[in-house]
């Protein structure tokens, strides 16, 4: 059925609107992190002005946010690994062996998907301090890995259960080993769900501020917490603020133009079939 | 279990166990910065302190009003842009690659954004109230204001959520109803509210228990927008547990209040688990 141009246009206006409105304020961060400190007390309506990386210069070398830098991208990716490993394995056994205590694991690990950080952070905390993993960073990647595999295994569960089991079975017949089976059959079907449940995780653990306020130091500081002690009641340097905010930016927009669709099944899974 | 062992274990160990440590922590009277060995046991005194401080009550409205206006504007605006723009066109992967931006970026950087275009002096929406003649407002120094301000950040970052989930959910409807619909001389509205929303009200029901859920879970864009002020006019509940456990140093009443709080969100996911299980028709 052709639709009538008018509609087609009105369409496309709509979109457009709509995109402007979920860009802008991402453009607003960017724009006044290359801002120089005049130009920011000009009017923010004022649009041309005179590009500079010195809030860039300035964060990374006078702020030591190299370090924290590292700190983000250390979590981040090796809580990503962590997680994808661990997921992959108790997703693939809930959807193929039936055990004693599977329904009580498989519940409260659905439950324990919601649990606001905010409750954890207390205890967190208390048992950290324990366990002398407070302003460590392997403390924080535990804990990003906790918080991240509920997610990550229902999600892979919903792969593993698209995978026919005689394939496994063939593959088996054929003179595979077990570990050959997983990794020759199953985690290639599995791949998109690798790729957003990855994401996911990277983005929980590059992006995670509460818990990470409370538990690092100066040393060990990620970059969410870095750009939160920038606020102060004396005021803003908004240009320094919108550098970090953009570093902290940029790594999610890039998961997003590269994988958007692996993205939109993760954000969709378990609502919403096919 | 050999494959569930470890996930299981780390799990247990740094997902459940705290949550079961809070609702001990409630029990005790502990100061920050003092070792655990001097806390002491005082039963429901927590409680008894927490349900007790106006603070709390207030906290706890904000947070029932805040979650009941952003979820229901999100949810309204979602379902209505969703049908109006239904529609398969070409280029919508790219517009929906830009959609999910605001859900993806940190939450930090959100609150910046928001903080700054909001900002009296500077703010980008000043600039525009100004420009268009209208006066500007000190938006994040006036109570009211100040809400609107939180209100409008999360409408902007989860609104594009729901229209994402029900686009996905109406593309899932069969053609041929809607046709047969069409043919029975069903008009738009009756189409739409006889035959594809009544199809979709699954998704729907399940949306709304997600962004229920998050909606009480949220945290960073208001500490970092407004910091629970001015006052306490945006001091949703999971900002009242930090202010209390860590600029309060009454860890005991703060582990109190996110019993409340997890109980809260507990019956949510567990509404969401009957709608939505993921091991829904499997043998036991």
């Amino acid at each position: 059925m052709k639709r009538h141009p008018g509609l087609v246009a009105a369409h496309y206006s709509m979109l457009c609107v709509l995109a402007f409105l979920c860009v802008a304020p991402i453009v607003v961060i960017f724009a006044t992190s290359l801002r120089q400190q005049v130009d920011i007390f000009d009017s923010p309506l004022n649009f041309i002005f005179m590009p500079t990386l010195e809030n860039y210069r300035a964060v990374l070398q006078d702020d030591k946010l190299d370090r924290y830098l590292g700190n983000s991208l250390f979590v981040g990716l090796v809580s990503t690994v962590i997680t994808l490993v661990l997921g992959c394995m108790a997703a693939y056994g809930l959807a193929r062996f039936r055990f004693k205590g599977r329904t009580t694991i498989a519940y409260t690990t659905l439950l324990l998907r919601t649990v606001p950080l905010a409750v954890m952070a207390v205890p967190v905390f208390l048992i950290w301090s324990e366990w002398k993993l407070v302003n460590s960073l392997w403390g924080l990647v535990l804990l990003y890995v906790a918080v991240n595999l509920p997610f990550t295994i229902w999600l892979l569960y919903g792969f593993v259960l698209q995978v026919p089991v005689e394939l496994e079975e063939a593959a088996a017949i054929d003179g595979c080993g077990p570990l050959r089976v997983f990794t020759k059959v199953l985690l290639p079907l599995m791949a998109p769900g690798l790729a957003a449940a990855s994401i996911f995780t990277f983005r929980i653990a590059w992006n995670e501020f509460i818990l990470a306020l409370v538990l690092t130091d100066r040393q060990t500081r990620t970059l969410p917490v870095a750009a939160s002690l920038f606020i102060t009641d004396i005021g803003v340097d908004w240009g320094k603020v919108m550098a970090m905010g953009s570093l902290i930016a940029i790594p999610p927009l890039i998961f997003t133009f590269v994988a958007a669709r692996q993205i939109i099944t993760g954000l969709t899974a378990g609502a919403v079939k096919g | 279990m050999l494959y569930l062992g470890p996930a299981v274990l780390v799990m247990a160990a740094a997902c459940l166990y705290p949550v079961v440590v809070a609702f001990q922590l409630a029990g005790y009277d502990w100061a920050l910065g003092t070792p655990w060995d001097s806390a002491r046991w005082v039963g429901a005194q927590n409680f008894v302190s927490a349900f007790t401080n106006p603070r709390m009550w207030s906290s706890l409205l904000t947070t029932l009003l805040f979650a009941a206006v952003c979820v229901s504007a999100e949810m309204v605006l979602g379902i209505a842009l969703a049908l109006a723009l239904e529609h398969p066109v070409r280029g919508m992967a790219f517009f929906r690659t830009l959609f999910i931006l605001p859900m993806m970026i940190a939450p930090i950087a959100v609150g910046l954004a928001w903080r700054y275009m909001f900002d009296a002096q500077f703010g980008l929406i000043n600039a525009v109230l100004k420009a268009v003649g209208l006066s500007p407002q000190t938006w994040l120094a006036d109570p009211t204001l100040a809400f609107i301000a939180i209100v409008v950040a999360d409408i902007w970052q989860w609104t594009p959520f729901v229209f994402i989930m029900m686009i996905a959910a109406l593309a899932g409807i069969d053609g041929s109803v809607i046709e047969a619909a069409r043919i029975d001389g069903a008009r738009w509205w009756q189409q739409t509210m006889r035959v594809k929303l009544p199809m979709v009200m699954h998704v729907i029901a399940i949306t709304l228990m997600m962004r229920l859920i998050d909606a009480f879970r949220v945290l960073e864009v208001v500490y970092v927008l407004t910091f629970g002020g001015p006052g306490d006019s945006t001091e949703i509940l999971s900002l009242h547990i930090y202010k209390t456990a860590f600029i309060g140093q009454q860890l005991g009443v703060a582990a109190a209040v996110s019993v409340l709080l997890l109980v809260v969100v507990a019956a949510l996911s567990w509404g969401a688990l009957r709608l939505s299980n993921p091991m829904k028709g499997e043998p036991p």
